[in-house]
């Protein structure tokens, strides 16, 4: 007994021993995040080439979960829940919505592709964009934290409700004008 | 009695793991495949309790109806009591022919039960059984589990457009339409609890009821109006108008046979057992009880829950589809954001006490 217990030990330790040369850590953080950002690069691609809408909103769900998982691999566990709960409960509306318009006898042909010009010009503005945003990531005064800060929510929730109250209710007032303006506009104002 | 009082103090589910964590030390000699090995073992855990729960409660559920309208029940497989029942169930289903409507979308149709099942097994990771023990205990735990429950309403929905038929779609927009609805004045709910224990971490919020009250005496209408959400979340009577047998068929399941149908099914009973759980958690005090071994506390609630729901379902009547909406929006929600305001001026008034 003793003996078979002593030759598992060795094994477990040689195996173990063999990732001591690297850092396994890092390169266990760093396959995660290849993983999940080469499924959302390729759950990004379908939205825009599945032929059939719904398969191109379930798609856009994918990749919205992929990026969620890639907050929580860095340890944002909360803008990867509000990532879930905003984009994920949105997709579903969302998917209602196309096939509430698009409904026709055949989905397969309700996301269609346009021609090369609008290829050409989707591309020049979404580089235009990668461009901007890119501009803003270097020149901006704000830099991620030296380490992942934890518990998040207090502090945000701390910042919404004191220095930043004014934007927060304003956006929120925002999103209310938003609303009542999408119910008439599907009501028709005039509706006695 | 060293093994009493081991249990006393770290609780019975924390006392096996902590054997079966030396035995695996024993084995392999190593803490890294130890640890690996245990979180193998938490999610075979999980697995289980899901699949037996679903076992225990059809059974449960048919007795528990017989009993509501003055029958017997199931009482010929398995003696007396038909305690075989289920099993005679599940081979009735696994037997079954696997029938693909035609026209429908193969892929996402085929895909539709097996991601309800996703959310539905996941949430299970946070929920704290006994103090310590918790697959994932993470600080904002009670809004990562809803967030993730409520991914359930995509599974339903592209099942219900997947199938190619009219009851079945109807069935994945309502839905929608009830699901999201219900979410609101749920999480909305849960807020007041939120802010009495001052943590979204769940055994925090355990922790907090054992100093104070349970939160069904401090929150009586968040209970209320969390109950009520949860019975339109796991779309049970008298809120089951995403299945609504009388009228639509079964919903987006219409069109699913065997064992994927078995898939809906075992999600149902997932959920039931789930918000169970979270209802003990969040207003019943958990683990937390006299005498008696944490664990044990938290069953007894937990199936005392389960019952409460079974109870709602065979006295309702299934209610209309505009009344359950409205309901929602213009009695549960205005509730439960009054119950946060009157929660924030207790807080505060308290300060000066």
């Amino acid at each position: 007994m003793d003996a078979v217990l002593g030759q598992v030990h060795g094994l477990v330790a040689w195996a173990l021993s063999l990732a001591n040369d690297y850092d396994v850590p890092s390169l266990i953080e760093a396959g995660v995040f290849f993983l999940f950002a080469g499924l959302a690069l390729l759950f990004a691609c379908g939205v825009v080439f599945f032929r059939n809408v719904v398969h191109s909103a379930l798609s856009l769900t994918a990749t919205f979960i992929c990026v969620a998982c890639l907050y929580l691999s860095i340890g944002a566990e909360f803008m990867g829940a509000v990532q879930i709960l905003v984009y994920g409960g949105a997709v579903a509306v969302l998917i209602v919505m196309a096939i509430m318009l698009t409904r026709r006898d055949d989905m397969g042909h309700s996301n269609p592709s346009r021609g090369l010009i609008h290829h050409v010009m989707a591309a020049g503005v979404t580089g235009l964009f990668l461009l901007g945003m890119a501009a803003v990531a270097i020149f901006s005064p704000f830099r991620s934290a030296a380490q992942p800060l934890g518990d998040a929510a207090p502090g945000l929730a701390d910042l919404m409700l004191t220095h930043y109250v004014l934007p927060f209710e304003v956006i929120a007032v925002l999103l209310l004008i938003a609303m009542i303006g999408a119910i008439v506009l599907a009501k028709g104002a005039d509706e006695r | 009695m060293e093994l009493w009082n081991a249990i006393m103090e770290r609780g019975v589910v924390g006392t096996a793991a902590e054997l079966l964590h030396e035995l695996f030390m024993l084995i392999f000699g190593s803490e890294l495949v130890a640890g690996i090995l245990m979180k193998c073992v938490g999610i075979g855990a999980i697995l289980g309790l899901i699949s037996v729960a679903a076992i225990v409660f059809t059974y449960g559920e048919r007795k528990v109806c017989a009993f509501m309208q003055v029958r017997i029940g199931p009482n010929r497989v398995g003696g007396r009591y038909g305690l075989l029942q289920p099993i005679a169930d599940m081979l009735k289903l696994m037997s079954k022919e696997d029938i693909i409507p035609e026209g429908c979308d193969r892929v996402v149709w085929a895909l539709g039960p097996m991601l309800l099942f996703v959310p539905t097994a996941l949430i299970y990771a946070f929920f704290p059984f006994d103090k310590g023990v918790a697959l994932a205990d993470v600080n904002v735990g009670i809004f990562l589990m809803l967030a993730i429950s409520s991914q359930a309403v995509l599974p339903f929905l592209i099942s219900g457009y997947a199938s190619n038929s009219k009851y079945a779609f109807i069935g994945g927009m309502r839905t929608v339409a009830q699901m999201l609805s219900y979410e609101a004045p749920m999480i909305f709910s849960l807020l007041g609890v939120v802010m009495l224990s001052g943590s979204m971490r769940m055994c925090d919020i355990v922790d907090a009821q054992s100093q104070q009250l349970w939160f069904i005496l401090m929150q009586p209408i968040a209970f209320v109006v969390f109950v009520i959400s949860a019975t339109a979340e796991t779309n049970r009577v008298p809120f089951d108008l995403v299945e609504g047998e009388a009228e639509i068929v079964a919903g987006p399941f219409a069109e699913y046979s065997g064992m994927r149908w078995a898939l809906f099914f075992l999600a149902e009973y997932a959920n039931l057992l789930s918000v169970s759980i979270l209802t003990t958690v969040f207003f019943l005090g958990g683990w937390n009880g006299p005498f008696l071994p944490g664990a044990v506390w938290f069953g007894l609630k937990v199936l005392a829950m389960v019952f409460v729901f079974m109870w709602f379902r065979w006295t309702f009547p299934r209610t209309r589809i505009d009344q359950m909406l409205a309901f929602s929006w213009k009695i549960l929600l205005p509730l439960a954001l009054a119950n946060v305001l009157f929660t924030g001026v207790g807080i505060y008034a308290r300060q000066w006490f």
